[in-house]
C-alpha cells in the first residue's frame, strides 16, 4: 500500500501549504460522480482524521481514508505544465477507463 | 487535460444517508404504493388497512375533491365529475378517445390533450392523477414517516412518450421527485425475484382494468433485457364489465341507458365479474332511474363465453410478442400474472393453455407491480451498496458527448453503457475574462461533431470573469432509465448553472442507430488522424492566445527584450504551420508548438511566481500598477 509524489509534486505541496500559512497535508480521496464515475478529489489536510492511513512521500504528508485508498493504491501524483496551465495530475495504475479530462475514471 | 488545484478541506460530497423511496403502481383502476422497510417491500395501507385506492377522484362546486374509495362511492350518484380510469386519457387527444360517447364526462377537446369539464372546472388528466398521486404520497409520509427521497411510478410498457411525460407532469404536479418511470412487467418480474434466477425467459401477462400488457423478457446474468412486448391499450378488466352490460342490455331490451344508469349497471356487472372468479354463479341486481328492477342470474360458463372474444384478443397479443421475440410458448420458462383482471378463471385456464404450464401466482397480482416499483426505488435512491445489485435494464444505443475546440466530439457516455447513468467531466474556459461557455451536445460514435447528430446546445452565462483555464466547469450527462438525457453545466467556484433535458434518441430509429455505427468502423482511422490534427490545430491556437495575451500583460515588465523576441519569433513560426499546413502538417505543427512550449517556459513560471507574489500581496501591486 502506497501513495508516492513526484519530485515537483512535492515541491509544490511544500510550497502551497506554506503559502498558506497551515496544514498538516493533503488529503486524496475518490468520490463518485453520479452512479458510474468515479472522480479525484486533492485537499489540504488541517488534521488528522482517526480512520484516515497517513504515507509520508518526500517530505509531505499524505492522508487517505481506507476506501479510497483501494482505488488509489499505487498511484503517483504528479505536477506538471502543460501549456501555460500547471497543476496535478494522478498517475493511477488502477485505472482502466478514464474520461479526457483525466478527472472522471473506471476501475 | 484539466489539472487538479488543490482545494480547501469540506469539498468533498457528504456521504450517503439511507433515503427513503417508495414504488408507486399507478393504476388505470386501482393505485397503490408500497416501499422497502427493512430490506422488504411492503405496500402501505390507508387507516382503514385497506391496500389498492381505487383510481377515482371526484370534484366538488366548491373546488374541493375526494380521491379513491370516497369518490367510487359517488360514481353512479355524480358520474360528470367522478373521474374513473383517467389513465385512459392521459396524453390523449379527445381524437384518439374510441368510446369517448359512451364515458359520462363532459370532455373539452383542448389541445395537445384532452381535458374534463367538472364541477370544479376544466381539468386535465395529468391534474386528475396528480391528485390519485398526492393521496398515496401522503399515505406514504405518513406510514414512514418523514420526507421521501423520490419515487417509482410503473406505466403500460405500452405507453408513448406523451403518455410517459404526463405521468411525470402529474407526479411534478403531486409533489414527488421521480427516481424513474419503470415498465409494469419488468416491475413484477423484479418483485416475483426472478431477476435473482441464473438466467431465463419469462413471459408477464398483465391484465388490468384498462390495459393489457405482454412482455417477453429475458434474463441474462442479472440483467433484464426486453426481447418483447406487446399488447392492448384498450383491453382490461372494464372490458369484461361492458361485455356483461351488452349481454344485459340484449337480454333484457334495455334501451340507451342514461349516465347515471350506465355507471350504475357497469358496477354491478363489475361486483358480478369479480364474484365469479370464487363462484359458479351470482346474480346481478340493479334498480335503474326509471324504477325498472333487474335481477338476471350469471354463470360462469355463460360469462366465460362473453368474455372469449376478450381473452382472444389478449393471446393474440401474446403470440404476436413471442413471434417478436422469435420463441415458442414452450421455450418461456415461467409467465407471472399480473392483473386484478388475472383471476377470472378463463384467463387463467385460457393463459396456462397457450404456455402450457401453471403460471406464477403466488404474489398478488394486484400488488406485484407496486413492490416491484418499490425495490427498483431503493435501488435507486442509493440504498443498497453497489455492489452489482444493480438493475441493468437497458443500455445507451449511440455515444454521447459535447463538442469540444475544434469541432471534434468528445464522449462523455459511451455507447452500450448500461443506463440509468451520470457521467461528469470538468472543462474550463478558452479565453480569459470568459463569463459564458457554450456547449454543445451531441451524438454518434464518429470523432468529428459535423458527422454525429447534434442534439442540444446550452449556454452557461454568469460565469464570473477569470483567468483562462482557472474556472472548473462541471458537465455532468445524465440519461435516466426513460432515456432522457439531462446536462447540467456548473462553475464549481460560482455554481452558476445551466441545464437542459435532451431526448436522445427520439428521431432516430434503429436502421439510423446501426447506419451510424457501421460508418464509424468504417472511418475510425481516419477519424483518429484528423482528430490529432484538429487537437494538436486547438492547441497552437490556444498557445498562440495565451502566450499574445500573456505578452501583452507581462512582457513588457518580466521579459528582456532579446527573451521577447526569441517567443515572438517561435509565435511566428508555429502561426506559419497553421495557416499554410494541409492534412498532413501533423508532425510540423506540433513540432513548432513544442519549440514555443520551450520557449515560454520561463516566462511561465516568472509569470507564475508573480501571480502568487499578487495574490499576497494584491492591494499593493495594483497601486504600483494604476
Ligand atoms: N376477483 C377478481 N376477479 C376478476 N376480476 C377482478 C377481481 N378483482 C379485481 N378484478 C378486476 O381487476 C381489474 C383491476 O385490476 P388492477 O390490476 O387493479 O387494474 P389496473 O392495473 O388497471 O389498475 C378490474 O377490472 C377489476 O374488476
Ligand atoms: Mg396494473
Amino acid at each position: 500500500m502506497t501513495i508516492t509524489l513526484s519530485d515537483s509534486a512535492a515541491s509544490h505541496v511544500r510550497k502551497f501549504i506554506d503559502r498558506r500559512g497551515k496544514g498538516v497535508g493533503l488529503r486524496l480521496a475518490v468520490k463518485t460522480s453520479g452512479c458510474s464515475g468515479l472522480a479525484y478529489a486533492l485537499e489540504f489536510a488541517d488534521d488528522a482524521i482517526p480512520d484516515d492511513l497517513s504515507f509520508e512521500s518526500k517530505g509531505v504528508t499524505v492522508f487517505v481514508d481506507p476506501k479510497s485508498l483501494t482505488f488509489l493504491d499505487g498511484t503517483e501524483l504528479d505536477f506538471v505544465r502543460e501549456g501555460l496551465n500547471e497543476g496535478f495530475k494522478f498517475n493511477n495504475p488502477n485505472v482502466k477507463d478514464k474520461c479526457g479530462c483525466g478527472e472522471s475514471f473506471k476501475v | 487535460m484539466a489539472l487538479l488545484q488543490i482545494a480547501e478541506p469540506g469539498f468533498a460530497a457528504a456521504p450517503h444517508q439511507h433515503r427513503l423511496a417508495i414504488g408507486i403502481d399507478l393504476g388505470t383502476t386501482n393505485s397503490l404504493v408500497a416501499s422497502v422497510i427493512s430490506g422488504e417491500a411492503r405496500v402501505l395501507r390507508d387507516e382503514a388497512g385497506r391496500a389498492l385506492l381505487p383510481s377515482v377522484v371526484r370534484y366538488h362546486a366548491a373546488g374541493a375533491q375526494a380521491v379513491g374509495c370516497v369518490a367510487q362511492d359517488m360514481q353512479s350518484a355524480d358520474p360528470h365529475n367522478t373521474i374513473v380510469s383517467v389513465k385512459r386519457f392521459m396524453g390523449r387527444r379527445l381524437a384518439d378517445i374510441r368510446d369517448a360517447a359512451r364515458q359520462p364526462y363532459r370532455f373539452v377537446d383542448t389541445p395537445g390533450m384532452v381535458s374534463l369539464d367538472t364541477a370544479a372546472g376544466v381539468k386535465t388528466p395529468i391534474e386528475v392523477s396528480a391528485e390519485i398521486l398526492r393521496a398515496l404520497r401522503q399515505r406514504a409520509e405518513a406510514a414512514v414517516d418523514g420526507d421521501l427521497a423520490g419515487a417509482v411510478i410503473t406505466v403500460p410498457a405500452y405507453f408513448d412518450d406523451a403518455q410517459r411525460q404526463a405521468t411525470k407532469d402529474a407526479a411534478r404536479l403531486a409533489g414527488l421527485t421521480v427516481l424513474r418511470l419503470l415498465n409494469e412487467p419488468t416491475a413484477a418480474a423484479i418483485a416475483y425475484g426472478l431477476d435473482n434466477a441464473a438466467q431465463g425467459v419469462f413471459a408477464i401477462y398483465d391484465l388490468g382494468g384498462g390495459t393489457f400488457d405482454i412482455s417477453i423478457l429475458k434474463l441474462a446474468r442479472g440483467v433484464f433485457e426486453v426481447l418483447a412486448t406487446s399488447g392492448d391499450a384498450a383491453l382490461g378488466g372494464d372490458d369484461f364489465d361492458r361485455a356483461i352490460v351488452d349481454w344485459l342490455c340484449a337480454l333484457l331490451g334495455l334501451g340507451d341507458l342514461g349516465a347515471h344508469d350506465m355507471r350504475l349497471v357497469l358496477t354491478e356487472a363489475r361486483r358480478a365479474k369479480e364474484a365469479l372468479s370464487g363462484k359458479i354463479e351470482v346474480r346481478i341486481t340493479a334498480v335503474l332511474s326509471t324504477g325498472r328492477a333487474i335481477d338476471v342470474p350469471l354463470t360462469r360458463k355463460t360469462f366465460a363465453n362473453l368474455s372469449r372474444e376478450l381473452i382472444a384478443r389478449s393471446l393474440k397479443a401474446v403470440r404476436k410478442a413471442l413471434r417478436d421475440a422469435c420463441l415458442g410458448a414452450a421455450e418461456i420458462d415461467g409467465v407471472v400474472l399480473v392483473g386484478g383482471a388475472t383471476r377470472m378463471v378463463a384467463v387463467r385456464d385460457a393463459v396456462r393453455e397457450l404456455f402450457r404450464r401453471e403460471p406464477l401466482t403466488d404474489l398478488d397480482p394486484e400488488q406485484v407491480v407496486a413492490m416491484g416499483a418499490a425495490m427498483q426505488a431503493n435501488v435507486l435512491a442509493g440504498n443498497k451498496a453497489a455492489d452489482g445489485e444493480w438493475l441493468l435494464l437497458d443500455v445507451s444505443p449511440l455515444s454521447l458527448g459535447l463538442e469540444t475546440m475544434g469541432g471534434l466530439a468528445e464522449k462523455i457516455i459511451p455507447r452500450n453503457s448500461t443506463i440509468p447513468t451520470a457521467r461528469a467531466q470538468d472543462f474550463t474556459t478558452f479565453k480569459d475574462g470568459q463569463t459564458a461557455l457554450a456547449l454543445h451536445v451531441v451524438q454518434g460514435e464518429r470523432e468529428l461533431v459535423a458527422d454525429c447528430r447534434s442534439l442540444a446546445r446550452l449556454t452557461l452565462r454568469g460565469i464570473p470573469p477569470m483567468v483562462a483555464g482557472v474556472p472548473r466547469i462541471r458537465v455532468t450527462f445524465q440519461i435516466d432509465a426513460d432515456g432522457l438525457l439531462s446536462v447540467t453545466a456548473r462553475e464549481q467556484t460560482s455554481g452558476v448553472e445551466a441545464h437542459i433535458e435532451v431526448k436522445p434518441s427520439y428521431g432516430i430509429s434503429d436502421q439510423q442507430i446501426a447506419g451510424m455505427l457501421q460508418e464509424s468502423c468504417g472511418s475510425a482511422e481516419a477519424d483518429m488522424q484528423m482528430r490529432m490534427l484538429r487537437e494538436a490545430q486547438v492547441e497552437a491556437r490556444r498557445l498562440l492566445d495565451a502566450t499574445s495575451a500573456a505578452l501583452h500583460e507581462d512582457g513588457d515588465w518580466l521579459l528582456e527584450q532579446v527573451e521577447r523576441l526569441h517567443i515572438e519569433a517561435a509565435m511566428h513560426a508555429l502561426g506559419e504551420v497553421l495557416e499554410t499546413g494541409g492534412a498532413d502538417s501533423l508532425k510540423p505543427l506540433k513540432a513548432s508548438a513544442s519549440a514555443l512550449n520551450h520557449a515560454t517556459g520561463e516566462f511561465a513560471a516568472r509569470r507564475m511566481n508573480a501571480s502568487v507574489q499578487r495574490a499576497l500581496t494584491g492591494h499593493k501591486l495594483d497601486e504600483l500598477a494604476a
